[in-house]
Protein backbone atom coordinates (compact mmCIF):
# COMPACT_ATOMS: atom_id res chain seq x y z
CA UNK A 1 0.00 0.00 0.00
CA UNK A 2 1.25 3.41 -0.91
CA UNK A 3 0.30 6.68 0.76
CA UNK A 4 -1.00 9.56 -1.31
CA UNK A 5 -1.55 13.18 -0.41
CA UNK A 6 -5.00 13.94 -1.81
CA UNK A 7 -6.11 17.28 -0.36
CA UNK A 8 -5.32 19.96 2.15
CA UNK A 9 -7.44 20.09 5.27
CA UNK A 10 -8.66 23.61 4.38
CA UNK A 11 -10.41 22.20 1.35
CA UNK A 12 -12.86 20.69 3.83
CA UNK A 13 -13.68 24.01 5.51
CA UNK A 14 -16.95 24.36 3.64
CA UNK A 15 -17.70 20.76 2.69
CA UNK A 16 -17.73 17.40 4.38
CA UNK A 17 -16.51 15.48 1.35
CA UNK A 18 -14.25 15.55 -1.66
CA UNK A 19 -13.89 13.33 -4.70
CA UNK A 20 -10.25 12.67 -5.56
CA UNK A 21 -8.45 10.49 -8.07
CA UNK A 22 -5.67 8.26 -6.89
CA UNK A 23 -3.85 6.33 -9.59
CA UNK A 24 -6.86 6.89 -11.80
CA UNK A 25 -9.23 5.51 -9.22
CA UNK A 26 -12.06 7.68 -7.89
CA UNK A 27 -11.96 7.87 -4.11
CA UNK A 28 -14.33 9.86 -1.94
CA UNK A 29 -12.97 11.34 1.29
CA UNK A 30 -15.36 12.35 4.08
CA UNK A 31 -14.68 14.48 7.09
CA UNK A 32 -16.88 13.90 10.11
CA UNK A 33 -15.73 16.38 12.73
CA UNK A 34 -12.17 15.33 13.42
CA UNK A 35 -12.59 11.91 11.86
CA UNK A 36 -11.73 11.06 8.30
CA UNK A 37 -12.95 8.28 6.05
CA UNK A 38 -12.14 7.29 2.50
CA UNK A 39 -13.72 4.75 0.22
CA UNK A 40 -14.01 3.87 -3.41
CA UNK A 41 -16.48 6.24 -5.01
CA UNK A 42 -18.15 3.42 -6.94
CA UNK A 43 -21.12 1.88 -5.19
CA UNK A 44 -20.62 -1.90 -5.09
CA UNK A 45 -24.19 -2.41 -6.27
CA UNK A 46 -24.18 -0.75 -9.71
CA UNK A 47 -21.53 1.90 -9.56
CA UNK A 48 -23.47 4.97 -8.37
CA UNK A 49 -21.19 7.85 -7.40
CA UNK A 50 -21.07 7.70 -3.60
CA UNK A 51 -19.80 11.25 -3.17
CA UNK A 52 -23.27 12.39 -4.30
CA UNK A 53 -24.89 10.36 -1.51
CA UNK A 54 -26.39 11.65 1.71
CA UNK A 55 -24.84 11.07 5.11
CA UNK A 56 -27.72 10.04 7.33
CA UNK A 57 -28.21 8.47 10.74
CA UNK A 58 -28.53 4.83 11.59
CA UNK A 59 -32.24 4.19 11.74
CA UNK A 60 -33.34 1.08 13.60
CA UNK A 61 -36.58 -0.24 14.97
CA UNK A 62 -36.97 -2.99 17.55
CA UNK A 63 -40.57 -3.33 16.51
CA UNK A 64 -42.91 -1.36 14.25
CA UNK A 65 -43.27 2.24 15.38
CA UNK A 66 -40.35 2.18 17.82
CA UNK A 67 -37.78 3.91 15.72
CA UNK A 68 -34.43 5.06 17.04
CA UNK A 69 -31.84 7.19 15.33
CA UNK A 70 -28.21 7.13 16.28
CA UNK A 71 -24.73 7.68 14.84
CA UNK A 72 -25.69 10.87 13.03
CA UNK A 73 -23.91 11.27 9.71
CA UNK A 74 -22.28 7.85 9.81
CA UNK A 75 -24.45 6.08 7.27
CA UNK A 76 -23.86 6.83 3.62
CA UNK A 77 -26.84 6.44 1.30
CA UNK A 78 -26.10 5.82 -2.37
CA UNK A 79 -27.66 8.48 -4.63
CA UNK A 80 -29.06 5.86 -6.98
CA UNK A 81 -30.90 2.96 -5.37
CA UNK A 82 -30.44 4.15 -1.82
CA UNK A 83 -28.33 1.31 -0.42
CA UNK A 84 -26.85 2.33 2.89
CA UNK A 85 -23.24 1.79 3.93
CA UNK A 86 -21.61 2.13 7.31
CA UNK A 87 -19.00 4.84 6.86
CA UNK A 88 -16.72 3.16 9.44
CA UNK A 89 -16.65 -0.31 7.95
CA UNK A 90 -18.02 0.16 4.44
CA UNK A 91 -20.47 -2.63 5.13
CA UNK A 92 -23.83 -2.58 3.42
CA UNK A 93 -26.64 -2.22 5.96
CA UNK A 94 -29.02 -4.44 4.01
CA UNK A 95 -26.64 -7.27 3.15
CA UNK A 96 -23.54 -6.87 5.29
CA UNK A 97 -22.18 -10.27 4.36
CA UNK A 98 -22.49 -9.79 0.62
CA UNK A 99 -21.59 -6.17 -0.05
CA UNK A 100 -19.17 -3.67 1.33
CA UNK A 101 -17.78 -0.48 -0.12
CA UNK A 102 -14.03 -0.48 -0.36
CA UNK A 103 -12.46 1.47 2.50
CA UNK A 104 -9.05 3.10 2.52
CA UNK A 105 -7.12 4.27 5.59
CA UNK A 106 -6.92 8.08 5.89
CA UNK A 107 -4.68 10.22 8.02
CA UNK A 108 -3.95 13.90 8.43
CA UNK A 109 -0.31 14.95 8.41
CA UNK A 110 1.64 18.17 8.69
CA UNK A 111 3.22 19.80 5.67
CA UNK A 112 6.63 18.61 6.75
CA UNK A 113 5.45 15.02 6.93
CA UNK A 114 3.50 15.34 3.67
CA UNK A 115 6.73 15.99 1.84
CA UNK A 116 8.05 12.66 3.00
CA UNK A 117 4.94 10.84 1.80
CA UNK A 118 5.86 11.49 -1.79
CA UNK A 119 3.16 11.35 -4.47
CA UNK A 120 3.01 15.11 -4.40
CA UNK A 121 2.96 15.87 -8.11
CA UNK A 122 -0.31 17.73 -7.95
CA UNK A 123 0.34 19.39 -4.63
CA UNK A 124 2.12 22.38 -3.44
CA UNK A 125 2.74 21.70 0.19
CA UNK A 126 3.22 24.43 2.75
CA UNK A 127 5.25 23.34 5.74
CA UNK A 128 2.73 24.82 8.16
CA UNK A 129 -0.29 23.31 6.35
CA UNK A 130 -2.16 20.12 7.17
CA UNK A 131 -2.84 17.48 4.55
CA UNK A 132 -5.09 14.51 4.03
CA UNK A 133 -3.31 11.27 3.13
CA UNK A 134 -5.04 8.20 1.73
CA UNK A 135 -3.47 4.76 1.60
CA UNK A 136 -4.12 2.62 -1.42
CA UNK B 1 -21.48 -4.73 -35.10
CA UNK B 2 -19.76 -3.47 -31.97
CA UNK B 3 -22.10 -2.20 -29.32
CA UNK B 4 -20.33 -0.12 -26.73
CA UNK B 5 -21.83 1.38 -23.60
CA UNK B 6 -18.66 3.35 -23.16
CA UNK B 7 -17.82 5.77 -25.98
CA UNK B 8 -14.13 5.77 -25.02
CA UNK B 9 -13.76 2.06 -25.63
CA UNK B 10 -11.26 1.03 -28.20
CA UNK B 11 -11.54 -2.00 -30.37
CA UNK B 12 -8.60 -4.30 -30.91
CA UNK B 13 -7.30 -2.24 -33.81
CA UNK B 14 -7.30 0.90 -31.68
CA UNK B 15 -10.10 2.56 -33.64
CA UNK B 16 -12.84 4.26 -31.68
CA UNK B 17 -15.99 2.20 -31.46
CA UNK B 18 -18.84 4.52 -32.26
CA UNK B 19 -21.85 2.27 -32.37
CA UNK B 20 -24.15 3.48 -29.65
CA UNK B 21 -26.88 1.93 -27.61
CA UNK B 22 -30.63 2.40 -27.50
CA UNK B 23 -32.14 3.44 -24.18
CA UNK B 24 -35.88 2.83 -24.28
CA UNK B 25 -37.00 4.68 -21.17
CA UNK B 26 -35.86 8.22 -20.40
CA UNK B 27 -38.02 10.69 -18.51
CA UNK B 28 -37.87 14.33 -19.48
CA UNK B 29 -39.88 16.88 -17.57
CA UNK B 30 -40.57 20.58 -18.07
CA UNK B 31 -38.26 22.82 -16.15
CA UNK B 32 -40.95 25.44 -15.98
CA UNK B 33 -44.43 24.25 -16.97
CA UNK B 34 -45.76 27.75 -17.61
CA UNK B 35 -42.85 28.85 -19.70
CA UNK B 36 -42.45 25.66 -21.70
CA UNK B 37 -45.93 24.12 -21.97
CA UNK B 38 -48.32 27.07 -21.71
CA UNK B 39 -47.40 28.26 -25.22
CA UNK B 40 -49.10 25.10 -26.51
CA UNK B 41 -52.23 25.44 -24.34
CA UNK B 42 -55.23 27.61 -25.03
CA UNK B 43 -55.61 30.48 -22.53
CA UNK B 44 -58.79 28.96 -21.13
CA UNK B 45 -56.85 25.87 -20.06
CA UNK B 46 -54.09 27.96 -18.55
CA UNK B 47 -56.69 29.75 -16.43
CA UNK B 48 -58.38 26.45 -15.62
CA UNK B 49 -55.15 24.93 -14.30
CA UNK B 50 -54.49 28.01 -12.19
CA UNK B 51 -57.98 27.82 -10.63
CA UNK B 52 -58.64 24.10 -10.37
CA UNK B 53 -55.33 22.30 -10.90
CA UNK B 54 -54.89 19.01 -12.72
CA UNK B 55 -56.87 16.52 -10.68
CA UNK B 56 -56.08 12.88 -11.31
CA UNK B 57 -57.79 9.68 -10.22
CA UNK B 58 -55.91 9.74 -6.96
CA UNK B 59 -56.60 11.54 -3.70
CA UNK B 60 -53.60 13.85 -3.88
CA UNK B 61 -53.17 17.04 -5.86
CA UNK B 62 -49.42 17.12 -6.11
CA UNK B 63 -48.05 13.77 -5.06
CA UNK B 64 -48.59 10.08 -5.49
CA UNK B 65 -50.09 7.47 -3.18
CA UNK B 66 -46.69 6.30 -2.00
CA UNK B 67 -43.67 8.44 -1.16
CA UNK B 68 -40.95 7.47 -3.62
CA UNK B 69 -37.56 5.95 -2.83
CA UNK B 70 -35.74 9.24 -3.44
CA UNK B 71 -36.89 12.86 -3.83
CA UNK B 72 -38.73 13.38 -7.14
CA UNK B 73 -38.29 9.60 -7.57
CA UNK B 74 -34.88 10.53 -8.95
CA UNK B 75 -31.21 9.84 -8.58
CA UNK B 76 -29.84 12.41 -6.19
CA UNK B 77 -27.10 13.25 -8.63
CA UNK B 78 -29.57 14.00 -11.43
CA UNK B 79 -30.68 17.45 -10.24
CA UNK B 80 -29.14 19.77 -12.83
CA UNK B 81 -26.52 22.09 -11.33
CA UNK B 82 -28.19 25.05 -13.06
CA UNK B 83 -31.51 24.39 -11.29
CA UNK B 84 -34.74 22.75 -12.39
CA UNK B 85 -35.88 19.21 -11.71
CA UNK B 86 -34.24 15.97 -12.83
CA UNK B 87 -34.59 15.41 -16.57
CA UNK B 88 -35.37 19.07 -17.26
CA UNK B 89 -32.06 20.20 -18.71
CA UNK B 90 -31.01 18.82 -22.08
CA UNK B 91 -27.38 19.93 -21.76
CA UNK B 92 -27.05 18.18 -18.42
CA UNK B 93 -28.82 15.06 -19.69
CA UNK B 94 -26.31 14.90 -22.51
CA UNK B 95 -23.43 15.33 -20.14
CA UNK B 96 -24.62 12.94 -17.43
CA UNK B 97 -26.29 10.27 -19.51
CA UNK B 98 -26.41 10.41 -23.31
CA UNK B 99 -22.70 11.08 -23.93
CA UNK B 100 -21.01 8.92 -21.28
CA UNK B 101 -23.25 5.93 -22.03
CA UNK B 102 -23.04 6.33 -25.75
CA UNK B 103 -26.81 6.54 -26.16
CA UNK B 104 -27.61 6.83 -29.83
CA UNK B 105 -31.36 6.35 -29.58
CA UNK B 106 -33.07 7.62 -26.44
CA UNK B 107 -36.81 7.04 -26.15
CA UNK B 108 -38.48 9.65 -23.97
CA UNK B 109 -41.62 8.92 -22.00
CA UNK B 110 -42.95 11.98 -20.17
CA UNK B 111 -44.81 10.93 -17.03
CA UNK B 112 -47.08 12.60 -14.52
CA UNK B 113 -48.37 15.33 -16.80
CA UNK B 114 -51.43 14.86 -18.92
CA UNK B 115 -52.62 11.29 -18.95
CA UNK B 116 -55.49 10.24 -16.73
CA UNK B 117 -56.54 13.70 -15.61
CA UNK B 118 -60.19 13.52 -14.56
CA UNK B 119 -61.35 16.44 -16.67
CA UNK B 120 -61.11 14.68 -19.99
CA UNK B 121 -60.99 17.85 -22.10
CA UNK B 122 -58.12 19.12 -20.01
CA UNK B 123 -56.38 15.76 -20.35
CA UNK B 124 -56.71 15.96 -24.12
CA UNK B 125 -55.36 19.54 -24.20
CA UNK B 126 -52.41 18.78 -21.96
CA UNK B 127 -51.41 15.58 -23.77
CA UNK B 128 -51.45 17.51 -27.00
CA UNK B 129 -49.40 20.37 -25.50
CA UNK B 130 -46.89 17.90 -24.04
CA UNK B 131 -46.41 16.39 -27.48
CA UNK B 132 -45.64 19.78 -28.98
CA UNK B 133 -43.35 20.43 -26.02
CA UNK B 134 -41.42 17.23 -26.71
CA UNK B 135 -40.71 18.45 -30.22
CA UNK B 136 -39.90 22.05 -29.25
CA UNK B 137 -37.69 21.38 -26.26
CA UNK B 138 -36.18 18.00 -27.04
CA UNK B 139 -36.43 16.17 -30.35
CA UNK B 140 -35.85 19.26 -32.52
CA UNK B 141 -32.74 19.99 -30.49
CA UNK B 142 -31.31 16.53 -29.99
CA UNK B 143 -31.69 14.02 -32.82
CA UNK B 144 -30.68 11.13 -30.55
CA UNK B 145 -33.88 11.64 -28.56
CA UNK B 146 -37.29 10.48 -29.75
CA UNK B 147 -40.63 11.14 -28.13
CA UNK B 148 -43.77 9.20 -27.22
CA UNK B 149 -47.16 10.48 -28.31
CA UNK B 150 -49.15 11.07 -25.12
CA UNK B 151 -52.84 10.38 -25.49
CA UNK B 152 -55.84 10.92 -23.25
CA UNK B 153 -56.83 7.33 -23.86
CA UNK B 154 -60.09 7.53 -21.91
CA UNK B 155 -61.36 9.18 -25.08
CA UNK B 156 -60.26 6.95 -27.94
CA UNK B 157 -61.48 9.38 -30.61
CA UNK B 158 -59.34 12.18 -29.25
CA UNK B 159 -56.39 9.81 -28.87
CA UNK B 160 -56.71 8.75 -32.50
CA UNK B 161 -56.76 12.38 -33.66
CA UNK B 162 -53.61 13.06 -31.66
CA UNK B 163 -51.86 10.02 -33.13
CA UNK B 164 -52.85 11.10 -36.63
CA UNK B 165 -51.59 14.62 -35.98
CA UNK B 166 -48.10 13.24 -35.42
CA UNK B 167 -48.07 10.16 -37.64
CA UNK B 168 -45.10 10.15 -39.97
CA UNK B 169 -43.04 12.64 -37.93
CA UNK B 170 -39.71 11.23 -36.99
CA UNK B 171 -39.93 12.96 -33.61
CA UNK B 172 -42.00 10.10 -32.21
CA UNK B 173 -41.38 6.36 -32.05
CA UNK B 174 -44.41 5.17 -30.08
CA UNK B 175 -47.81 5.95 -28.64
CA UNK B 176 -47.76 6.15 -24.87
CA UNK B 177 -50.21 4.67 -22.38
CA UNK B 178 -49.89 3.89 -18.68
CA UNK B 179 -50.49 0.40 -17.33
CA UNK B 180 -53.17 1.15 -14.75
CA UNK B 181 -56.05 2.04 -17.00
CA UNK B 182 -59.67 2.63 -15.98
CA UNK B 183 -60.72 -0.46 -17.99
CA UNK B 184 -58.60 -3.53 -18.79
CA UNK B 185 -56.46 -2.82 -21.84
CA UNK B 186 -58.11 -5.41 -24.04
CA UNK B 187 -61.40 -3.55 -23.73
CA UNK B 188 -62.81 -2.51 -27.07
CA UNK B 189 -62.98 1.13 -26.01
CA UNK B 190 -59.23 1.22 -26.68
CA UNK B 191 -59.14 -0.65 -29.98
CA UNK B 192 -59.29 2.47 -32.17
CA UNK B 193 -56.09 3.66 -30.46
CA UNK B 194 -54.33 0.40 -31.24
CA UNK B 195 -55.57 0.54 -34.83
CA UNK B 196 -54.35 4.12 -35.25
CA UNK B 197 -50.96 3.23 -33.79
CA UNK B 198 -50.62 0.24 -36.11
CA UNK B 199 -51.69 2.36 -39.08
CA UNK B 200 -49.03 4.93 -38.18
CA UNK B 201 -46.46 2.14 -37.93
CA UNK B 202 -45.93 2.83 -34.23
CA UNK B 203 -46.01 0.45 -31.28
CA UNK B 204 -47.97 1.31 -28.16
CA UNK B 205 -45.54 1.70 -25.26
CA UNK B 206 -47.22 0.92 -21.96
CA UNK B 207 -45.28 2.38 -19.09
CA UNK B 208 -45.93 1.10 -15.57
CA UNK B 209 -47.88 3.41 -13.22
CA UNK B 210 -50.83 5.64 -13.91
CA UNK B 211 -54.02 6.03 -11.92
CA UNK B 212 -56.93 4.00 -13.16
CA UNK B 213 -58.96 4.69 -10.04
CA UNK B 214 -58.61 1.17 -8.66
CA UNK B 215 -56.19 -0.02 -5.96
CA UNK B 216 -52.70 -0.84 -7.18
CA UNK B 217 -53.08 -4.55 -6.45
CA UNK B 218 -55.94 -6.94 -7.06
CA UNK B 219 -56.15 -7.33 -3.29
CA UNK B 220 -56.39 -3.65 -2.42
CA UNK B 221 -53.97 -1.02 -1.20
CA UNK B 222 -50.66 -2.40 0.09
CA UNK B 223 -48.64 -0.81 2.87
CA UNK B 224 -45.41 0.05 1.14
CA UNK B 225 -44.07 1.83 -1.93
CA UNK B 226 -42.08 -1.28 -2.79
CA UNK B 227 -45.36 -3.18 -3.09
CA UNK B 228 -46.63 -0.49 -5.44
CA UNK B 229 -43.50 -1.16 -7.54
CA UNK B 230 -43.95 -4.92 -7.43
CA UNK B 231 -47.56 -4.55 -8.47
CA UNK B 232 -46.47 -3.41 -11.93
CA UNK B 233 -45.75 -6.95 -12.98
CA UNK B 234 -49.27 -7.91 -11.88
CA UNK B 235 -50.91 -5.06 -13.76
CA UNK B 236 -48.89 -5.84 -16.88
CA UNK B 237 -49.73 -9.54 -16.70
CA UNK B 238 -53.38 -8.59 -16.39
CA UNK B 239 -53.25 -6.22 -19.34
CA UNK B 240 -51.45 -8.69 -21.59
CA UNK B 241 -53.97 -11.38 -20.65
CA UNK B 242 -56.80 -8.99 -21.39
CA UNK B 243 -55.36 -8.00 -24.77
CA UNK B 244 -54.72 -11.61 -25.78
CA UNK B 245 -58.11 -12.92 -24.70
CA UNK B 246 -60.04 -9.98 -26.16
CA UNK B 247 -58.33 -10.74 -29.44
CA UNK B 248 -56.47 -7.44 -29.84
CA UNK B 249 -53.44 -9.07 -31.43
CA UNK B 250 -55.62 -11.25 -33.64
CA UNK B 251 -57.82 -8.40 -34.83
CA UNK B 252 -55.25 -5.70 -35.45
CA UNK B 253 -52.54 -6.81 -37.85
CA UNK B 254 -49.24 -5.08 -37.30
CA UNK B 255 -50.07 -4.07 -33.73
CA UNK B 256 -46.96 -3.97 -31.53
CA UNK B 257 -46.75 -3.56 -27.78
CA UNK B 258 -43.77 -2.46 -25.65
CA UNK B 259 -44.10 -3.05 -21.92
CA UNK B 260 -41.98 -0.57 -20.00
CA UNK B 261 -40.66 -0.88 -16.44
CA UNK B 262 -42.57 -3.85 -15.16
CA UNK B 263 -39.79 -6.45 -14.89
CA UNK B 264 -39.34 -9.21 -17.44
CA UNK B 265 -38.87 -12.66 -15.94
CA UNK B 266 -42.60 -13.24 -15.38
CA UNK B 267 -43.45 -13.21 -19.08
CA UNK B 268 -42.53 -16.83 -19.94
CA UNK B 269 -44.59 -18.21 -17.05
CA UNK B 270 -47.55 -16.08 -18.09
CA UNK B 271 -47.31 -17.35 -21.66
CA UNK B 272 -47.18 -20.97 -20.49
CA UNK B 273 -50.30 -20.54 -18.40
CA UNK B 274 -52.20 -18.67 -21.07
CA UNK B 275 -51.47 -21.43 -23.58
CA UNK B 276 -52.75 -24.09 -21.22
CA UNK B 277 -55.90 -22.13 -20.37
CA UNK B 278 -56.60 -21.29 -23.99
CA UNK B 279 -56.36 -24.92 -25.11
CA UNK B 280 -59.04 -25.91 -22.61
CA UNK B 281 -61.32 -22.92 -23.08
CA UNK B 282 -61.46 -22.31 -26.78
CA UNK B 283 -65.25 -22.34 -26.64
CA UNK B 284 -65.22 -19.16 -24.60
CA UNK B 285 -62.12 -17.49 -26.02
CA UNK B 286 -63.35 -17.45 -29.58
CA UNK B 287 -61.39 -14.35 -30.60
CA UNK B 288 -58.12 -16.16 -29.94
CA UNK B 289 -57.17 -18.21 -32.97
CA UNK B 290 -53.61 -19.17 -32.11
CA UNK B 291 -51.83 -20.11 -28.89
CA UNK B 292 -51.40 -16.95 -26.78
CA UNK B 293 -47.63 -17.45 -26.70
CA UNK B 294 -47.59 -16.95 -30.49
CA UNK B 295 -49.01 -13.44 -30.16
CA UNK B 296 -46.76 -12.66 -27.24
CA UNK B 297 -43.69 -13.86 -29.12
CA UNK B 298 -44.60 -11.88 -32.23
CA UNK B 299 -46.07 -8.66 -30.92
CA UNK B 300 -44.62 -7.88 -27.48
CA UNK B 301 -41.30 -6.40 -26.37
CA UNK B 302 -40.24 -5.68 -22.80
CA UNK B 303 -37.83 -3.05 -21.50
CA UNK B 304 -35.19 -4.30 -19.13
CA UNK B 305 -35.28 -1.89 -16.21
CA UNK B 306 -35.73 -2.61 -13.32
CA UNK B 307 -34.05 -5.82 -14.29
CA UNK B 308 -34.27 -8.80 -11.98
CA UNK B 309 -31.07 -9.37 -10.00
CA UNK B 310 -31.01 -13.06 -9.01
CA UNK B 311 -28.09 -14.23 -6.86
CA UNK B 312 -27.34 -16.84 -9.47
CA UNK B 313 -26.91 -14.47 -12.35
CA UNK B 314 -27.25 -17.17 -14.94
CA UNK B 315 -30.94 -17.43 -14.02
CA UNK B 316 -31.51 -14.07 -15.68
CA UNK B 317 -29.95 -15.40 -18.86
CA UNK B 318 -32.25 -18.43 -18.66
CA UNK B 319 -35.26 -16.14 -18.31
CA UNK B 320 -34.23 -14.11 -21.36
CA UNK B 321 -33.62 -17.36 -23.27
CA UNK B 322 -37.27 -18.22 -22.62
CA UNK B 323 -38.53 -14.75 -23.51
CA UNK B 324 -36.33 -14.52 -26.62
CA UNK B 325 -33.17 -12.44 -26.99
CA UNK B 326 -34.88 -10.46 -29.71
CA UNK B 327 -37.53 -9.19 -27.30
CA UNK B 328 -35.82 -7.38 -24.43
CA UNK B 329 -34.87 -3.73 -24.85
CA UNK B 330 -32.29 -2.02 -22.69
CA UNK B 331 -33.75 0.85 -20.64
CA UNK B 332 -32.10 3.03 -18.02
CA UNK B 333 -35.11 4.89 -16.56
CA UNK B 334 -32.90 7.97 -16.33
CA UNK B 335 -33.17 10.14 -14.23
CA UNK B 336 -35.23 8.02 -11.86
CA UNK B 337 -33.74 6.52 -8.75
CA UNK B 338 -34.05 2.93 -9.88
CA UNK B 339 -31.81 3.67 -12.89
CA UNK B 340 -29.98 0.69 -14.44
CA UNK B 341 -26.46 1.47 -15.62
CA UNK B 342 -25.80 -0.08 -19.04
CA UNK B 343 -22.36 -1.22 -17.99
CA UNK B 344 -23.71 -3.12 -14.99
CA UNK B 345 -27.15 -4.20 -16.03
CA UNK B 346 -26.28 -7.66 -17.33
CA UNK B 347 -23.40 -8.89 -15.21
CA UNK B 348 -23.00 -12.07 -17.21
CA UNK B 349 -21.04 -13.07 -20.24
CA UNK B 350 -23.06 -12.49 -23.40
CA UNK B 351 -22.47 -13.43 -26.97
CA UNK B 352 -21.95 -10.63 -29.44
CA UNK B 353 -25.40 -11.27 -30.91
CA UNK B 354 -27.07 -11.16 -27.50
CA UNK B 355 -25.40 -7.85 -26.67
CA UNK B 356 -26.24 -6.33 -30.01
CA UNK B 357 -29.86 -7.37 -29.68
CA UNK B 358 -30.28 -6.25 -26.09
CA UNK B 359 -28.54 -2.91 -26.36
CA UNK B 360 -29.58 -1.86 -29.81
CA UNK B 361 -31.07 -4.02 -32.54
CA UNK B 362 -34.25 -5.00 -30.69
CA UNK B 363 -35.13 -1.35 -30.18
CA UNK B 364 -34.82 -0.64 -33.87
CA UNK B 365 -37.15 -3.52 -34.71
CA UNK B 366 -39.64 -2.78 -31.93
CA UNK B 367 -39.98 0.84 -33.06
CA UNK B 368 -39.78 -0.02 -36.74
CA UNK B 369 -36.72 2.15 -37.33
CA UNK B 370 -34.05 1.49 -39.87
CA UNK B 371 -30.68 1.22 -38.25
CA UNK B 372 -28.44 3.67 -40.02
S1 LIG C 1 -25.67 1.80 -7.39
FE1 LIG C 1 -25.63 2.29 -5.31
S2 LIG C 1 -27.42 1.47 -4.57
FE2 LIG C 1 -27.42 0.84 -6.62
Amino acid sequence: MARHVVASVEEFDKTDRKLVQVKGRPIVVFRLGEEWFAMSNRCPHMGGSLCEGQLISLVEAERPGEVTMSREGEILRCPWHGWEFDIRTGQSRARPAAFRSRQHPVSVVSGAEAESVGNLETFEVRRDGRYVVVEI
Amino acid sequence: MNIETNPQAQDAGGAKVRTGIADCDIHPSPRDFEKEVYPFLETRWQRYIESYGMVQRVGFMGGTQYPKGQPRASRRDSFPPGGGGPGSDLAFMRQQHLDPHNVELGVMIPLRVGQQILNIDLAIAICSAMNDWQIAEWTSQEPRLKGSILTAYQDAGAAVREIERHAGKDDFVQVSMLSRTPEPMGNRMYWPIYEAAAAAGLPVGVHAFGYGGTPVTGGGWPSYYMEDMMAHSQSCQALITSMVFEGVFERIPGFRLVIVEAGIAWLPALAWRLDAIWRKNRGELTAVKRPPSDYIRECIWLTSQPIEEPDTRQHLVDAIDWIGWDRVLYASDYPHWDFDDPQQVLPVKLTRAQRDNFFRDNAFSAYGLSDG
